[in-house]
C-alpha cells in the first residue's frame, strides 16, 4: 500500500520527516527572533535519536523470528 | 550569491531526498540520506544556527547514519524486494503527499515577512545554553529520563533468549 516495503527504507523515510520539521522550525525561530524553535529542535532530535535505538532492536528481534523485514508479511493483526 | 548558494542547495537536498526514497537497494538509500544531512548542514548555517549545525551533523550523520548501515550489514538486508506497484497506487501516493505542500504553502503566502531587528547571536551556543538551561530545564531532565528508558528497552529486546 506504501511505496516501499522494506521497513529499514521506511524509518529512514521516518527520518526524513522528522529533519524536515525541525528545518521549519529553525527558520521560524530565525524569522521571529526567538530561541525557543531551536531549543524544540534539540528536542525533536534527542527524542529521533532515542526512536531509531529502539525501533531497530524491534527491527532486530522481528528479523529474528521471521527472517524477512518485508512489511507485507507482518499484516496478522488485519485477520 | 547567497540566493545562488541556497538555491543550488535546496535543489541538492529535494534531490538526495527524492533518491532516499526511489532508489531501490536500501544501502544507496543510508548513503542519499547521509548526502541530505550534509546539504541540511548547509541550510542551517546559512539560517544562522551553528549549534543546532553541528549537533545535527553529529548525531544524524555520525551516529543514526552509522547505526543503520550496522543493522543493514548484520542483517544483510541489500536485497530488492520491492514489487512493481500499480500506477494508481503511485499517483495516489503522490496526490495525497503533495497536498499537504499546497496547505503550507497557500498558509504562508498572504503572510508580510517583516523583518524584525535581528539578533545575530540567536544560533550560538552561550544563548541556546542560557535558554535551555533557565526557562527549559524541565523538560531538559525528562529527555535524559527517557533516553535512560530507550536504552534499557534496547538491551533489553535485543537480548537473545537462551533456551
Amino acid at each position: 500500500m506504501l511505496f516501499r516495503r522494506n521497513a529499514i527504507v521506511i524509518f529512514m523515510c521516518i527520518e526524513l520527516m522528522l529533519n524536515s520539521v525541525n528545518l521549519l522550525l529553525t527558520a521560524f525561530s530565525n524569522q521571529h527572533n526567538d530561541p525557543s524553535g531551536q531549543i524544540f529542535v534539540f528536542f525533536i532530535m534527542a527524542v529521533a535519536a532515542a526512536e531509531v535505538a529502539v525501533g531497530l532492536a524491534i527491527l532486530v528481534m522481528i528479523y529474528r523470528n521471521a527472517r524477512s523485514v518485508d512489511i507485507d508479511f507482518f499484516n496478522k493483526l488485519k485477520e | 550569491m547567497i540566493q545562488y548558494a541556497f538555491y543550488i542547495l535546496s535543489a541538492l537536498s529535494v534531490a538526495s531526498a527524492l533518491m532516499t526514497v526511489f532508489t531501490r537497494k536500501p544501502v544507496y538509500s543510508v548513503l542519499y540520506l547521509i548526502f541530505f544531512f550534509f546539504t541540511l548542514f548547509g541550510h542551517y548555517i546559512l539560517l544562522n544556527a551553528q549549534f543546532l549545525a553541528a549537533v545535527h551533523l553529529i548525531v544524524y550523520a555520525g551516529a543514526i547514519m552509522v547505526l543503520f548501515l550496522f543493522i543493514i550489514m548484520m542483517l544483510n538486508l541489500n536485497k530488492e524486494i520491492e514489487p512493481n506497484k500499480s500506477v494508481v497506487a503511485k499517483f495516489a501516493a503522490v496526490i495525497s503527499g503533495g497536498l499537504l505542500m499546497i496547505v503550507v504553502i497557500s498558509a504562508m503566502k498572504g503572510v508580510d515577512h517583516v523583518a524584525l531587528n535581528h539578533r545575530s547571536d540567536i544560533g550560538l551556543v552561550e544563548t541556546l545554553g542560557n535558554v535551555l538551561y533557565n526557562k527549559y530545564m524541565l523538560p531538559f531532565e525528562m529527555v535524559s529520563v527517557l533516553f535512560l528508558t530507550a536504552i534499557v528497552g534496547a538491551v533489553m529486546l535485543g537480548k537473545k533468549e537462551i533456551k
